[in-house]
């Protein structure tokens, strides 16, 4: 019986200086994923492959259910359609209990589609043609307006359909932190929030129902949204006063951190990362001291899709060959690129070998197989020596990644589902040539040519 | 080209470079392939004990081992008849 088989490796030792490859981070591999060997469904679905894992989505869901609605009476979430838009990853959040919140009349429809109700779904975004704005008046679904320009038509459309549209003004505002997200909504300091809601409630077209806002993404300091609350809260107060008007929701957006490690942060992300409470007894405790009623506490709307959804996704993939670099750096090249791990570009993703391995690591880089430079999925990684063949998992990545991703030089992985039982199911056929042609027009005169 | 005769290496796999106080690490298959340099065995020696003792195929582990002797001269700690690799 002959040996298990390790590429030999060398490392120079370097003893109390930093390295910019970090220490050793893998100690186990990653073999399985929610009771699936990672061998067994790249053998049937094709390498790469994106894996959800719903008991991870539902344990997660219910963990931020629970930090909100155990400090504050009246929670929604509301599902974000833009941080993973797969059908069968909606219905679960639909099934928990989460409306839908999109940013388009495409994902519009998807939710429509799935079967949510229009007065529980939440239109927001700059971009909302007359169609759309008639479609969500329609459907009485909260349309949250971005502009002067939205809000003028829609009291336009008002008249025209003799229909009072159901909406919220989204709110820019300075919690604290960089950058400040200015460029949605009205700004709370010098009064364009105010404004916007004095012509609604002045013009009496429509009703204004909630405050919107969405203060950054990734925010790592969760004091941010106590302040962010509080000025929602101010507004709510403020405009019961004027128009003894209650505002029936509050929506916080989203923006919530995750565990993964952001480039040039100093501690790893699982370090930092602020959990569901600390998010919650911020924002609730702000709202709760605001001044409210008992009776006229708003609905406390959430939005967040990353923090939900990050840690469920992998991403499973193949080592295509490995290469030294002109610099002595070992380069390891893989066969899924940043055209589908959009987040490489933000993120130090935690990668794993899904095989055993020794204690022996190797300083890697580690490439995507794209014909392009950028195609960098980790610039500096601490990694057991890997071979040809074998399998990787990159681990949370959820959010994002599958909406943002494109079919630039290599198509778009399958999706796979492992359900509450561990049983996998395809949620999203792998892309072939046909799918990326299928909307392509070649005209009649291109057809034919002699080489 | 062997393995310079004041290198020392262990049963573990460290590497001492007393010239110039430099030390490394290498995996018990590195181990191995050091000990045979340093016993000025040829390359085809090299490949048949690996080939002969570990799972491996023949060209996976002759891109390996051209790698990993890249890696040794890189860290000089190679030499050619008397002279520096």
């Amino acid at each position: 019986m002959k040996k298990q088989y390790e590429r030999p490796v060398i490392s120079q030792l370097n003893t109390g200086v930093m390295n910019k490859f970090g220490t050793k981070t893998e100690f186990t591999p990653t073999s399985h994923i929610d009771d699936n060997a990672v061998k067994d469904l790249l053998k049937e679905y094709g390498s790469p492959l994106f894996v959800m894992s719903e008991r991870t989505i539902r344990s997660t869901y219910k963990q931020a259910v629970r930090a909100f609605k155990t400090r504050y009476p009246k929670v929604q979430f509301a599902w974000s359609y833009k941080t993973n838009y797969i059908n069968a990853v909606c219905n679960v959040f639909h099934q928990e209990g989460s409306w839908g919140e999109v940013v388009s009349r495409f994902e519009y429809e998807k939710a429509l589609n799935n079967g949510v109700p229009g007065n529980k779904i939440i239109f927001n975004g700059p971009d909302k043609t007359d169609d759309d704005l008639i479609t969500a008046i329609k459907n009485e679904s909260p349309i949250h307006i971005d502009h002067l320009d939205e809000l003028y038509r829609l009291n336009e459309l008002s008249e025209e359909l003799n229909i009072r549209p159901q909406v919220a003004i989204r709110v820019n505002m300075d919690t604290g932190v960089y950058p400040m997200w200015d460029r949605f909504g009205f700004n709370y300091e010098n009064g364009q929030a105010w404004d916007a809601i004095n012509k609604i409630m002045l013009a009496d077209k429509m009703d204004l129902r909630g405050l919107h806002c969405h203060i950054g993404t990734f925010m790592l300091a969760p004091s941010a949204y106590g302040i962010a609350a509080g000025k929602m809260s101010d507004l709510a107060i403020g405009i019961k006063q004027k128009y003894n008007k209650d505002i029936q929701y509050i929506d916080m957006g989203g923006g919530f951190a995750t565990k993964n490690t952001l480039k040039g942060s100093y501690l790893p992300g699982a370090d930092i990362c602020p959990s569901f409470d600390d998010y919650a007894e911020v924002i609730s405790t702000a709202i709760l001291n605001a001044g409210f009623k008992e009776n006229e506490l708003p609905l406390l709307i959430l939005e967040t899709g990353r923090a939900m959804v990050d840690d469920a996704g992998s991403l499973l993939g193949t080592v295509i060959s490995n290469k030294r670099l002109s610099d002595g750096r070992r380069a390891t090249i893989l066969d899924f690129g940043v055209n589908v791990l959009f987040t490489a570009f933000w993120y130090d993703h935690k990668i794993s070998p899904a095989q055993d391995f020794s204690h022996y690591t190797e300083n890697t880089v580690l490439y995507g197989p794209l014909c392009m430079n950028i195609d960098v999925v980790r610039e500096n990684i601490t990694l057991p020596p890997m071979k040809r063949d074998d399998q990787v998992v990159v681990h949370r990545v959820g959010a994002y990644n599958i909406t943002q991703s494109m079919q630039f030089i290599s198509l778009r992985p399958a999706i796979v589902m492992i359900d509450m039982e561990g049983k996998a199911h395809i949620i999203k056929q792998r892309e072939n040539r046909e799918t990326i042609e299928m909307n392509e027009v070649l005209p009649e005169y291109l057809k034919a040519f002699k080489l | 080209m062997r393995i310079k005769k004041n290198i020392a290496i262990s049963e573990s796999g460290f590497i001492f470079n007393p010239a110039v106080g430099d030390s490394y690490s290498t995996n018990p298959i590195g181990t191995e392939i050091i000990k045979m340099l340093k016993e000025s065995k040829s390359v085809a020696e090299i490949n048949s004990y690996i080939l002969n003792t570990y799972q491996v195929e023949a060209s996976s582990f002759e891109k390996d081992l051209y790698d990993f002797v890249k890696m040794l001269e890189k860290y000089k700690l190679t030499e050619t008849d008397g002279q520096e690799a």
